[in-house]
């Protein structure tokens, strides 16, 4: 089977087959990660730009990484660095990136569908490195991989994603996903934090995290935006910690050998305690890890996807 | 069978191929010490592996076997579209060692500078041999192999297809005509 797709805007548009094609190219690609020369030549001579419109630093190292592993140039522009604070448009900075002629652009951005308006309107590739409240894909198939490496499968497992769900890309992103893959997500967060609505794409919604977490095999935690939302949308920390924080009791209200994730940067003691960050069930650091391998993996299909169609 | 098709080698003319070079792999190292097969995907890992075992039966010692997926290393990624990867895994160090890099068919030869460009990306061997069940001629780079089943003199319109059965036993070799 080969790989359709020129554009990686989100899980939304991936097909179950395109999920296990690229978890599938990721597991080959992971060996080159622990060799002594991380390096192979199959993207020479392509060129990729990170253009982040937003902070960054796990997203932008990773897929930087990724693209060095497989010999392409990387070039990192930031919004802050840019001629965006000099009151450029996107539309004109897409331009005058496409007049460089890249092979694949990697976008983040705080608005929301950012990364279509550019893919609609430069001919080469564009992933999606995270957009507004949207779609954050990459992060969502580095989970499916962490999962089922530990897993072995992922069909029939339970999810249990807590935290703020509104504004969380990186929870759309793995409901479209993880239901795809026929697993069984529930949501949970406090009633300010959670789309009306959002059950239709397939969750279970809860606002009690024990009936969330109970007989789960995946606990995934996300980070509570102590500089934005956090503000408006909840009391005080403490009490979201005692509510909707994860602690070693109410982790062991999950499967014994459930797993624990978080897509980072952790807040310690606000959604997840130390204790469980970096106890024996915390899988974190290998979702770092599978990150790379992820990104290596989208970078090689979308750049011979783009040749397939031409 | 289609009548297009002949059968250059049978089951047992494959495994009296690879007794035969299971043998002059011995002899041209003088045995096994710092020897190591490696099947180049897929199609020569499931010959290196009969090769491990032949060796093992004549030596009566068993030789590191590793296998190698060269779809990171090819040349025509912008023509072909990407291809489904394999996994290379070679749980051994290839520093200092003598490896003989096993493939079904020998064509222009560019799989094998792939593969000569991954092994080296993973350790330095002390040299690298090329074991090949067919030679089918019409090299496009100076490469050429130490130790050969059958040579076939094909066109280039030709195929040779090695068929494999469920258990990854080679069944049979067949040359297609267009």
């Amino acid at each position: 089977m080969s790989f359709r797709h020129k554009h990686i805007l989100g899980t939304e548009q991936l097909s179950k087959e395109d999920i296990e094609l690229i978890l599938d190219t990721a597991e080959s690609l992971r060996e080159i990660n622990s060799r002594e020369i991380k390096k192979v030549p199959t993207l020479r001579g392509k060129t990729i730009v990170n253009l982040f419109y937003e902070a960054s630093t796990r997203t932008r190292t990773s897929f930087e990484i990724a693209g060095k592993r497989l010999s392409a140039d990387t070039i990192n522009m930031t919004a802050s660095t840019s001629s965006v604070t000099k009151g450029e448009t996107l539309e004109d900075t897409a331009k005058n990136i496409q007049a460089m002629k890249p092979d694949i652009i990697v976008m983040r951005h705080s608005a929301s569908g950012a990364p279509h308006y550019l893919a609609e309107r430069i001919h080469c590739s564009v992933i999606n490195a995270g957009d507004g409240a949207h779609e954050h894909p990459s992060q969502a198939l580095l989970d499916l991989l962490t999962i089922r490496q530990h897993k072995g499968r992922l069909e029939g497992l339970t999810v249990a994603i807590v935290g703020d769900i509104t504004h969380s890309r990186v929870a759309r992103s793995d409901l479209y996903a993880m239901t795809k893959m026929g697993m069984k997500v529930r949501l949970c967060g406090p009633g300010t934090m959670m789309p009306p609505g959002i059950e239709r794409l397939g969750a279970e919604v809860f606002t009690d995290m024990d009936d969330a977490v109970r007989d789960a095999d995946v606990v995934m935690m996300l980070r509570i935006q102590l500089e934005r939302q956090g503000k408006t949308l909840l009391p005080t920390l403490r009490e979201y910690a005692r509510l909707y924080g994860l602690n070693p009791a109410r982790l062991a209200l999950a499967k014994p050998d459930a797993i624990v994730m978080h897509p980072g940067p952790l807040n310690r003691g606000v959604e997840i305690s130390s204790y469980v960050a970096d106890g024996k069930q915390s899988v974190i650091l290998d979702q770092v890890e599978n990150g790379v391998a992820i990104r290596m993996a989208l970078l090689y299909l979308v750049a011979g996807g783009e040749a397939s169609e031409s | 069978m289609a009548s297009n098709e002949t059968v250059i080698l049978d089951s047992a003319g494959i495994g009296r191929a690879l007794t035969r070079i299971a043998h002059e792999i011995l002899e041209r190292n003088k045995g096994t010490a710092g020897l190591v097969l490696i099947g180049i995907r897929s199609g020569g890992d499931h010959l290196a592996r009969i090769l491990g075992e032949r060796i093992a039966q004549i030596e009566g010692e068993k030789i590191p076997l590793g296998t190698i997926d060269i779809t990171m290393y090819r040349d025509d990624l912008g023509s072909r579209g990407s291809l489904p990867l394999g996994k290379t895994e070679i749980p051994f160090p290839l520093d200092g060692r003598k490896v003989v890099l096993v493939d079904d068919v020998l064509f222009t030869g560019r799989t094998i500078r792939a593969a000569m460009d991954a092994l080296v990306d993973i350790g330095r061997p002390k040299n690298i041999q090329l074991a090949t069940l067919i030679d089918r001629g019409h090299r496009e780079l100076p490469i050429r192999a130490d130790y050969v089943g059958r040579n076939v003199p094909t066109s280039r319109e030709e195929k040779i297809l090695v068929e494999f059965a469920g258990d990854n036993n080679p069944v049979e070799v067949r040359l297609v005509k267009p």
